[in-house]
């Protein structure tokens, strides 16, 4: 065989190729390590992975906790070491917290993998192993407030609806109820789930208004409207005066303010506080659609939420060349927008926090059972929804509103609250859907509330005060 | 108790295993062959204990008595093969059969755990393709023309690969099988060897522009056969082989840029021409959108990664069946599941450290034809590796390739073998001439 070398470079190719190959290794080797470490957690965390719930032949599953480390859910094991899921507070936390049987819902199904993941210490768990014990799983402390729960459940007494309380500038998720609502112990889940998913006028106990329910926004969108129109006309958006008679007329359409109240002659700051349905179907004649289309994307609207929980999304549909009677509707929030409560009360967290959105969340941070924190969960800033000075615009006006206008239920706390009432047609000859959102103390925003109250008729009467009683209860006591 | 004894093996496994590799590359850094030996012989150590403890632990998990048996088979072939090659074979390179041994050992472990049956199925084959490959480093010592066959190679190669394209057995959308006298075989797996040698008699030739040229529209046309079966993991795995030996032989830069370039505008063609491409990139992209049909293979696998984390659920404890072709295609993730990233990743390790040993050997040989041979078939060693890992792992899109010596299947076993055993009979022809030279 030839020994001759004609090609002197080989060697040299071959080792510059290894190297190469040797780099493509190398960056594959860390992202694997990456997943390990970093990703793999979010990714096994979901409801496909089958794997999980071996971990319950071998694990008992943690504990869910309030803020304040009162138990709302926790595995109760027999003599015979049966074991059983218990919701010491029953109804009041059925959706946030969710059920663990009939499949997996709320932090139940978010926590999952935590709750079923023991980081009891070494010894402990050979212990367990030698005495044949399951080793208790980590326990989940979320954000949830027990007696803010209980006012906004109160508050909402027997009528449909749903209360969000979120803290803005850290996002965290305070309270959540939705009704109606069912009892997600296992037993009474057993005997009504028949009826909750098959009947055919099921009322929707399953379905968690706060973040799935879609609604119409009626006049809380104004705030978006308003919002354009400071865009548009950043000097002298307010200046604008408009003669209300109770009723716009525009050619052959008309408007209607609720309850066909005259509101006389104000400035738009006014008929905002007013929730004037004439000046802001007006306004919305002189608005530039394209650009409205483009703040309902930025404000979140049709697209998707930072939300690790199942939501629905918010749909806005008015685009450039639209008739005057689809905007003189969509400017008041009427028409085909649907919004989630948790959707609104996340624009009235960028509103109370200088324009930016902080990432809604609920669970806090994971313990093991001797308490010793294995995973906190920190605040995150999730973009920002509109400048610093345009959520001081707002600030102002949604003060009018406590101050002046419909939001009367707020005007004599001991601290300033700011909001926006609405109510939203939705059938003809029914009440309206009443909405509230809002929060207070105004100059230093520590809770949003929104409330939507179905069927309540007037935002200022039926969903303000709901509010009032929750920012009395986290204010004041 | 039994519990106790698994989860300790477990992480005495992942100690071992790791023992394994670092020795591996602890061989590399020592210039002389006394403790380049017994680097070797602790790698011994390392691997049959690993293999007692797995198999004890499948022991105690399934209480078989036949499982012993297995076992048993399994000791006396690994140390037979270990101490009659090198018996044989004075100079043969003693990390190459350790290292050979230890993935084998992996994907027994693994195959017992998931099928016995496929487990000594897969043990039949390997035993008879050692035997039968035995003799491939006399082959390559003694038969000087093997560089004179290009166009046989090549005549091979295309007939077989035509000949599955347009009579193969479709699995998972691709031809990829002929069945013979009811045993069903993946030409494709054996032509990635006569391609190299195809290629590697060609440039030894000649590399003027019109050898090139030549060798580059043969091997184009292997490609684009395996293209039309819808092969498309061995298509990229010719293809990457071809423009690396193409790279080595004539140094020529232009060559490597143009053939990325081809090549990227091919990968971008067959995008839009084939609907099951365009599967695999979006259950790629995101499978979460997609678990249900295109995403279901690889999110089962990172479920099963991710549940197993860096230590493993241990043997038994986790769900490798629940991912579709594990032992084939997927096996990687079974490991990763039961046994620990950290062990999947040292099977990692081994593979490049077998590359390593490759390109030193294609590095130290004088013959182009042979260095030729040497490299080609390191590159086609080290690309399977890649795809298979990188596809299971969601590094890149999954291609279906099997990973050698660790996955089911006889094909890629005896190609594996020939593969291996090619190299070997290189090395050995290598430090045979040698010790020639220091006795003469």
């Amino acid at each position: 065989m030839k020994k001759a070398n004609p090609n002197p470079k080989a060697n040299r190719n071959i080792m510059f190729l290894t190297y190469v190959i040797l780099a493509v290794f190398f960056g594959m080797v860390l992202y694997i390590g990456y997943f390990l470490q970093v990703t793999s957690e979010e990714v096994i965390n979901n409801s496909y992975n089958s794997r999980l719930d071996r971990f319950s032949d071998r694990m008992i599953r943690g504990q869910i906790l309030s803020k304040d480390g009162q138990v709302l859910a926790y595995t109760h094991v027999g003599e015979m070491g049966e074991e059983i899921r218990v919701y010491p507070f029953g109804n009041l936390f059925s959706h946030v917290v969710g059920h663990s049987t009939k499949g997996k819902t709320g932090l139940e199904s978010l926590g999952n993998f935590y709750l079923l993941s023991s980081h009891v210490n070494l010894f402990e768990q050979i212990f367990n192993e030698l005495s044949n014990k399951k080793n208790p799983g980590d326990n989940v402390v979320t954000t949830l407030d027990v007696e803010l729960q209980q006012i906004a459940y109160q508050a909402l007494g027997d009528r449909n609806g749903a209360v969000i309380a979120i803290e803005p500038d850290t996002g965290k998720v305070l309270a959540m109820v939705s009704k109606p609502d069912y009892d997600p112990n296992p037993l009474s889940l057993e005997t009504s789930w028949e009826e909750m998913i098959g009947a055919p006028d099921n009322q929707g106990q399953l379905l968690n208004r706060a973040v799935q329910g879609l609604y119409p926004p009626g006049s809380i969108f104004k705030i978006v409207t308003m919002l354009e129109a400071m865009r548009e006309n950043p000097e002298h958006y307010l200046e604008d005066t408009f003669d209300c008679s109770g009723t716009f007329t525009q050619n052959e359409y008309s408007i209607r303010c609720y309850h066909g109240t005259a509101h006389g002659t104000q400035d738009m700051s006014l008929a905002f506080a007013n929730s004037c349905n004439g000046a802001f179907a007006q306004m919305g004649l002189h608005l530039d659609l394209d650009r409205m289309y483009q703040l309902t994307e930025q404000l979140l609207f049709h697209s998707d939420l930072p939300l690790s929980m199942a939501y629905s999304k918010s749909s806005y549909e008015m685009k450039a060349g639209a008739g005057d009677w689809e905007i003189l509707q969509t400017a008041i929030g009427q028409g085909k927008t649907q919004v989630t409560p948790m959707h609104f009360a996340m624009i009235t967290c960028a509103i109370a926090n200088g324009g930016i959105l902080m990432k809604p969340y609920a669970m806090d941070r994971v313990v093991n059972g001797a308490g010793e924190e294995i995973k906190k969960f920190l605040p995150e800033s999730y973009k920002s929804l509109m400048t610093a000075e345009e959520s001081r615009g707002l600030n102002e006006l949604m003060i009018r509103v406590v101050a002046e206008g419909t939001g009367s239920a707020l005007r004599d706390a001991p601290y300033q609250a700011a909001g926006k009432t609405g109510s939203a047609e939705f059938e003809t000859g029914k009440e309206t859907h009443a909405w509230f959102t809002g929060y207070a103390p105004a100059d230093d925003p520590k809770i949003v509330v929104t409330v939507v109250v179905e069927e309540g008729g007037s935002g200022g009467t039926a969903a303000a005060p709901v509010a009032r009683a929750m920012f009395d209860q986290y204010l004041l006591k | 108790m039994i519990n106790l004894i698994i989860e300790t093996s477990k992480y005495l496994m992942i100690l071992l295993i790791a023992c394994y590799t670092f020795f591996n590359f602890r061989f590399f850094s020592f210039p002389d062959f006394e403790r380049k030996r017994i680097m070797c012989a602790r790698q011994n150590q390392a691997m049959f204990l690993i293999h007692l403890l797995a198999y004890l632990i499948i022991y105690l998990k399934t209480d078989e008595e036949r499982i012993l048996l297995f076992y048993g088979a399994q000791v006396i072939f690994f140390l037979a093969y270990i101490y009659l090659y090198r018996l044989f074979y004075r100079n043969v390179s003693r990390l190459l059969v350790n290292n050979a041994c230890m993935l084998m050992c992996v994907g027994f472990i693994m195959l017992t755990r998931i099928s016995f049956e496929r487990a000594v199925r897969q043990f039949v084959i390997v035993a008879a393709a050692a035997v039968v490959t035995w003799v491939i480093p006399l082959i390559i010592a003694r038969v000087w023309q093997l560089s004179r066959g290009a166009w046989l190679y090549a005549g091979i190669g295309i007939f077989l690969l035509g000949l599955v394209c347009v009579l193969g057995n479709t699995t998972f959308g691709a031809q990829l099988s002929l069945r013979i006298a009811g045993v069903s075989f993946q030409p494709s797996e054996f032509v990635k060897i006569t391609f190299v040698f195809f290629v590697a008699s060609m440039f030894y030739r000649s590399t003027d522009f019109a050898a090139v040229t030549v060798t580059t529209a043969v091997a184009a046309f292997h490609v684009l056969i395996l293209v039309a079966s819808k092969d498309l993991g061995s298509a990229l795995l010719f293809f990457i082989t071809y423009l690396f030996m193409l790279f080595v032989a004539t140094s020529n830069w232009l060559y490597l840029g143009s053939g990325l370039l081809a090549g990227t505008g091919a990968a971008w063609l067959a995008y839009f021409l084939f609907p099951h491409v365009q599967t695999r990139v979006s259950a790629w992209l995101n499978p979460w959108s997609d678990i249900d049909i295109g995403g279901y293979q690889i999110t089962q696998s990172l479920f099963a990664i991710g549940t197993g984390g860096w230590f493993g659920m241990g043997l038994y404890q986790g769900m490798p069946y629940k991912i579709p072709v594990v032992e084939k295609d997927f096996i990687f993730a079974a490991i990763s599941e039961e046994l620990g990233g950290i062990f999947a990743m040292c099977v990692l390790f081994i593979c490049i450290g077998c590359f390593l040993q490759f390109m030193m050997i294609a590095g130290q040989l004088q013959a182009v034809f042979f260095k030729l041979i040497a490299f080609g078939l390191g590159s086609v060693y080290i690309t399977q590796v890649f795809l298979t890992v990188g596809g299971v792992t969601k590094f890149i899109p999954s291609t279906g390739v099997t990973l050698p010596f660790v996955s089911y299947g006889g094909s890629s076993i005896l190609s594996t073998f020939v593969l291996f055993n090619i190299i070997q009979g290189l090395y050995i022809l290598k430090r045979n001439e040698e010790d020639d030279y220091e006795e003469g």
